[in-house]
């Protein structure tokens, strides 16, 4: 009898899986503040990267977090930080001038419930300020999202290979729940083929063959240095990558192909969506779950495709609604496209979430069957 | 005193100090162009031009990172602390990093990253150049500004209600992580010189791993002061130095 060895998995906490994602890829460089609830990514760089011979510096703040990546993207070195919504909303600035900069680099921002101190349990309430730039000037930035705690591990590496592609920022997206649960996780370090060499970063003339300096900017487009000389040559070559950037969607279909009414999730909301799926399935109602793995770009193509198809959409997503907007735009008007929100959490304390039952309350209310 | 019957001050251009068209941007009498030479020559000087990273902040200062042959940076307003902080760590102490920043950049948005970068005794450099208003939008009233200012945003001159002068030199001097503090100006040839000294002296603490440094240089601002060039030099000389004192307020060889 042959046996095939499994894969090695190890129990860990998604916040854990971050870290392991991002040793995988490469980063040992980490900035980072305390806040709930990532405190464990911080925890983990502060605790690994020294005996790793990687660097960790504790900021004054997210403000700091966000300028120190800036300076440690430059190097060309692989970095990271971490925060939650209320640190995210310091970093906007600073996200700015890293998309100016084109400064490749990673930022995992586990959500919890805002506006201003909120709560710090779970929710999705920065999808809009992720997936559009939620600092001044209009830039873009790829955001991936994961719903398992494998996939934090897989994405983050991800990330850090589409930020070295496209010299951009890159978000990794998830949320309380996904950063606080443990599951099993196969640490494989993922190939995502090469990447750009690095030939502008910073560090003294000695670091180079060339012999020249190198200058970096977030002020591209004002004071002319090359390769812009004018904001315009700026503005069109931010146009060119970021449509190339748009072709980089993810998502993943389940059960969508005969489904009369298909649900759209990501993140936590998405692993509530396929229990309430799978429940529906067994009563006999052909459903299905679209979820995106990249909210930005959003898997128009696919939402559209469905909405043509003669299904009808319900977004689920823990906010006022937020991603629906974009299950809008992919729907075109061709069919009705319904939300399940934050208003559906179960319990009323701050721990609340959506739960499968409710979601499949909205299911059986909405279905039309053939 | 009138400086301005001393001439000469300069000859020959420092190899490390580039033409670039940021510089044609900056006023007449303007000293961020004395300050930008002066810094090339230290580098020059010291033969550190291989390891040197500069990082400006935003104002006029900024337009300091395409003039010098070496690796420069522009950073978010008031942050290269922040920035400096990253670099000199991420490359393992390596790289020689100074920030070159206004007052505006350095002590009222960057106060924040300017304080905790010492308190961890970041092995950087802070420059800050010191024209006690905001140059680069019109010269608006700055934590440095003196009481009776007139300025775009205190037309009938600065009050106490406004705050009062801050000394940054001073008060990281009382900060453990902090190897070095002086102030300084280049409105004579000795002030060039001994600011020359003191840069010297800044990144040698540096490259020393002893702590972090800081110079502050008085800075004319012509057109903001509404003061012609020569006139800029006298009102350093009767009244920025008697609230500003030029002189090293710490110089220890270990913080520990």
């Amino acid at each position: 009898m042959s046996t095939t060895k499994a894969a090695e998995k190890i129990l860990v906490q998604g916040n854990e899986a971050v870290c392991l994602g991002a040793t995988a890829a490469g980063c040992t460089t980490f900035f980072g503040y305390p806040i709930t609830p990532q405190n464990e990514i911080t925890e983990w760089f502060a605790r690994e990267l020294p005996k790793r011979g990687g660097v960790f510096v504790q900021s004054q703040s997210e403000t700091g977090s966000i300028n120190m990546l800036f300076g440690g993207a430059a190097t060309g070195l692989r970095v990271m930080t971490s925060t939650s919504s209320p640190g995210w909303s310091l970093m906007q600035e600073g996200m700015s001038c890293l998309a100016n900069a084109e400064l490749p680099c990673v930022v995992v921002l586990v959500q919890r419930a805002g506006p201003g101190q909120g709560t710090t349990r779970t929710a999705q309430t920065d999808y809009l300020s992720t997936t559009r730039g939620g600092g001044h000037g209009g830039y873009k930035t790829i955001v991936l999202a994961p719903a398992s705690v494998q996939e934090n591990c897989d994405l983050v590496q991800r990330a850090f290979y589409l930020a070295d592609k496209y010299r951009n920022p890159v978000v990794v997206l998830t949320d309380a729940v996904i950063g606080q649960m443990a599951e099993p996780v196969e640490v494989t370090t993922r190939d995502f083929g090469p990447v750009p060499e690095k030939d502008w970063a910073i560090g003294g003339k000695e670091t180079r063959q060339d012999g020249q300096r190198r200058l970096i900017s977030c002020g591209q487009g004002q004071i002319p240095i090359e390769p812009y000389t004018s904001f315009t040559q700026l503005i069109e070559a931010l146009d060119k990558k970021y449509k190339a950037m748009a072709l980089e969607t993810g998502y993943e279909s389940y059960l969508t192909e005969d489904a009369r009414l298909n649900l759209v999730a990501y993140g936590y909301t998405a692993r509530v969506a396929k229990e309430a799926v799978v429940w529906a399935r067994n009563k006999g109602l052909r459903v299905g779950l679209l979820r995106p793995t990249t909210v930005w770009p959003f898997p128009y193509g696919a939402v559209n495709e469905l909405a043509q198809g003669g299904s009808e959409l319900l977004a689920v997503e823990d906010s006022l609604g937020q991603m629906v907007d974009d299950v809008r735009l992919g729907a075109e008007g061709k069919a009705p496209v319904h939300f399940l929100g934050m208003l559906a959490r179960q319990g009323i304390s701050d721990a609340a979430m959506i739960l499968p039952g409710r979601v499949l309350e909205e299911i059986e209310k909405l279905y039309k069957g053939d | 005193m009138a400086v301005a019957a001393e001439k000469a001050w300069v000859s020959g251009t420092p190899k490390l100090w580039t033409r670039h068209p940021a510089g044609a941007r900056q006023c007449p009498g303007c000293h961020h162009p004395i300050i930008e030479r002066l810094i090339a020559e230290v580098v020059e000087e010291m033969g550190i031009e291989d390891r040197m990273v500069i990082v400006a902040g935003i104002g006029c200062g900024a337009r300091i990172f395409p003039m010098m042959n070496f690796d420069g940076l522009v950073t978010a307003h008031g942050r290269p602390p922040d920035v400096a902080t990253a670099i000199k760590r991420s490359l393992k102490g390596r790289p020689i990093v100074a920030t070159y920043q206004g007052d505006g950049d350095a002590i009222s948005i960057g106060a924040g990253p300017l304080i905790n970068a010492a308190a961890r005794a970041e092995k950087i450099t802070i420059i800050i150049a010191n024209n006690i208003n905001y140059g680069t939008t019109g010269g608006q009233m700055a934590p440095t500004s003196l009481l009776g200012q007139v300025t775009s945003t205190t037309p009938e001159g600065r009050d106490p209600s406004t705050g009062y002068p801050m000394h940054i030199p001073e008060m990281l001097a009382t900060v453990k992580g902090v190897a070095y503090t002086a102030r300084t100006s280049v409105h004579t040839p000795a002030n060039y010189t001994r600011t020359k000294k003191y840069l010297k002296a800044a990144l040698q603490k540096q490259i020393d791993n002893v702590g972090l440094s800081l110079l502050e240089i008085l800075s004319a601002c012509p057109p903001d002061w509404r003061l012609n060039p020569v006139e800029c030099l006298n009102f350093i000389q009767d009244k920025l130095i008697p609230e500003y004192p030029l002189g090293e307020f710490k110089n220890v060889d270990s913080i520990a």
